[in-house]
């Protein structure tokens, strides 16, 4: 039905959004490269110049770079299990037949909906707060003493905030994808004897295997960018402990107002999500066919 | 699923998912209640739960003092300016993509998802000097147009897979009937598309009001969203509870309500349609 004007018509309503996002892409990023080439101090913009990859180098050999890396690939990595794991037995755990359903999935997806600054800071103050959060009065109640989760875990502490906020996101789509799941499947394989863990192990689990599939992918996109969870609890310590990519390089641009550094470390951060994106939307591309 | 079970088992299995559920939720009701807590009831050792003297006065001083206001429309602009312009962008872009098939959609598809594995602090530096050049840090324009292009490849995507739903037969048969183009789209396929549109809009206002990386680095009073009023929160002044929760409240109670009336629509948009 595709005629020659279709075709053109087409195009001209598509190419708004490609152009848009091309210069999206192209200007920040080649701004990017070109800055990450200069020597560009915000408070002495007189004194620039090209400095090869020096600000590379000072970049990749600063003190905290290695340690980024690792705090961010453990936090993204942290996060999946927890919510792809946990996920799972709420979603089994509601799909069995229950009352009141509904009520129930809206009390579990809240948590989805609320802005990442309200949530680090209630977990922060009211809960992990070592001197009157609810954790330290459950601790003294039972006797124990008091534990300070952001001073001394701080990176478990946002993995554990952030996996409060995306648990609900996943729970919610595998629960949808098992909802989908033919039940006489299940039937005929328990009347076979199949006990329940074998049950869920070939026929749930591969049945839920593309939904599991789009939650990493999703979630990895949105997790490579935990900003304001960090912003707001720990402010990317104590030290360097919960300082990831992204904080990093927010802290050499607008606090230390070195825009070279920054943009060199902005460069890598786009190599290193690009390559974690060429693996994902491998899977994706076979999952989703 | 058509199992059978026993009354008992299924109070067990309700029992079981009711507490699992109120965990989840404890910390949204615990920040309920403790906002309208006078402050030295919200610290109090051991804490109370119903039995204090419910106040408002957190509220009325987080909104007297704190200019809740401000931050609130500048939230409301924001979220839903940025989708509007995207959806005026990405409506013809995902209608021609569903309706006249190209051997390239697909890759077009993955390369526009592709634009947001682009890490947004990898190109803070050059966004946030263009709009200081421009004048344009701390504007609600500007963070429209981030939010925009930020979002646009999902409202894009979520578009483009409520428009494929539409059976293309019955174009068809409109343009036997001597419909044109104008027709077509206005009063066969507008009406059969809206029920999308309007959850890809909701879905997108929600991501853009809780979005905060830009909102909190492109912003600092004029422009800033409740995000940054939240932000703001952070030590010293989120020792008082109280406040902070009414704030906390005040923050993501409209959001919140909008997000349960469409979650349903929340798992097809946010997959992309690959998981119903």
């Amino acid at each position: 039905m595709a005629t020659q004007a279709s075709r053109s018509a087409a195009r001209l309503m598509i190419s708004p959004t490609v152009i848009l996002l091309f210069l999206w892409m192209a200007i920040p990023l080649g701004t990017t490269i070109y800055y990450s080439l200069q020597r560009y101090q915000l408070l002495y913009p007189d004194r620039s110049g090209f400095v090869g990859l020096r600000n590379y180098t000072r970049f990749v050999l600063s003190p905290g770079f290695g340690g980024a890396v690792a705090n961010t690939l453990i936090l993204v990595l942290g996060v999946l299990i927890v919510t792809v794991v946990l996920g799972i037995l709420i979603a089994l755990l509601i799909d069995r037949p229950i009352w009141g359903q509904g009520p129930v999935r809206i009390l579990v997806i809240s948590p989805f909906f609320i802005m990442p600054p309200v949530s680090a800071l209630i977990w922060k103050n009211m809960f992990f707060n070592p001197s009157n959060g609810l954790f330290a009065e459950a601790a003294k109640y039972v006797g124990m003493a008091p534990y300070d989760f952001l001073g001394q875990a701080p990176l478990a502490s946002i993995i554990f905030i952030v996996s409060w906020e995306w648990l609900p996101f996943a729970t919610l789509i595998l629960l949808t994808a098992l909802q989908s799941l033919d039940g006489e499947q299940l039937e005929a394989a328990e009347m076979d004897g199949a006990p329940p863990l074998s049950r869920f192990w070939y026929i749930m689990l591969p049945h839920m295997s593309r939904a599991i599939t789009v939650v990493v992918l999703i979630q990895t996109i949105f997790l490579l960018g935990v900003f304001g969870e960090i912003l707001v609890t720990t402010n990317g310590g104590p030290g360097t402990a919960s300082t990831t990519l992204p904080f990093l390089i927010y802290k050499e641009a607008l606090l230390d107002f070195d825009a070279g550094t920054a943009a060199a470390g902005g460069v890598v951060a786009v190599i290193l999500a690009n390559i974690v994106a060429i693996f994902l939307m491998k899977a994706i591309g076979k999952n989703l066919d | 699923m058509a199992r059978v079970v026993t009354p008992a088992q299924k109070s067990i299995n309700t029992a079981a998912a009711w507490v699992v559920a109120l965990i989840i939720f404890f910390p949204i009701l615990w920040t309920f209640l403790t906002s309208f807590k006078p402050e030295e009831v919200a610290v109090a050792s051991p804490p109370v739960f119903v039995g204090f003297d419910w106040t408002m006065q957190n509220y009325h001083d987080v909104i007297a003092q704190r200019g809740y206001g401000s931050y609130f429309w500048n939230s409301v602009v924001i979220s839903v300016g940025s989708t509007v312009l995207g959806m005026i962008i990405a409506i013809p872009a995902a209608w021609a993509m569903a309706f006249v098939h190209g051997k390239r959609t697909k890759d077009l598809l993955m390369w526009m998802l592709s634009t947001k594995m682009m890490p947004a602090a990898g190109v803070l530096v050059p966004i946030y000097l263009m709009g200081k050049s421009l004048g344009l840090i701390d504007t609600r324009f500007m963070l429209m147009i981030v939010l925009m292009l930020m979002n646009l490849p999902i409202i894009v995507w979520m578009l483009y897979t409520y428009f494929r739903e539409i059976p293309g037969d019955i174009l068809e048969a409109a343009r036997m009937d001597g419909a044109n183009l104008m027709s077509e789209i206005l009063y066969v396929l507008t009406p059969m598309a809206i029920p999308g549109i309007a959850s890809t809009l909701l879905l997108n206002v929600i991501l853009a009001w809780n979005e905060s990386f830009w909102t909190l680095n492109l912003t600092t009073f004029q422009a800033a969203p409740l995000t940054k009023f939240i932000a703001g929160f952070s030590s010293p002044q989120g020792l008082f509870y109280g406040k902070l929760s009414a704030a906390s409240v005040m923050a993501i109670v409209p959001i919140m309500v909008i997000g349960w009336f469409s979650q349903k629509q929340l798992v097809r948009g946010l997959t992309f349609g690959a998981v119903k």
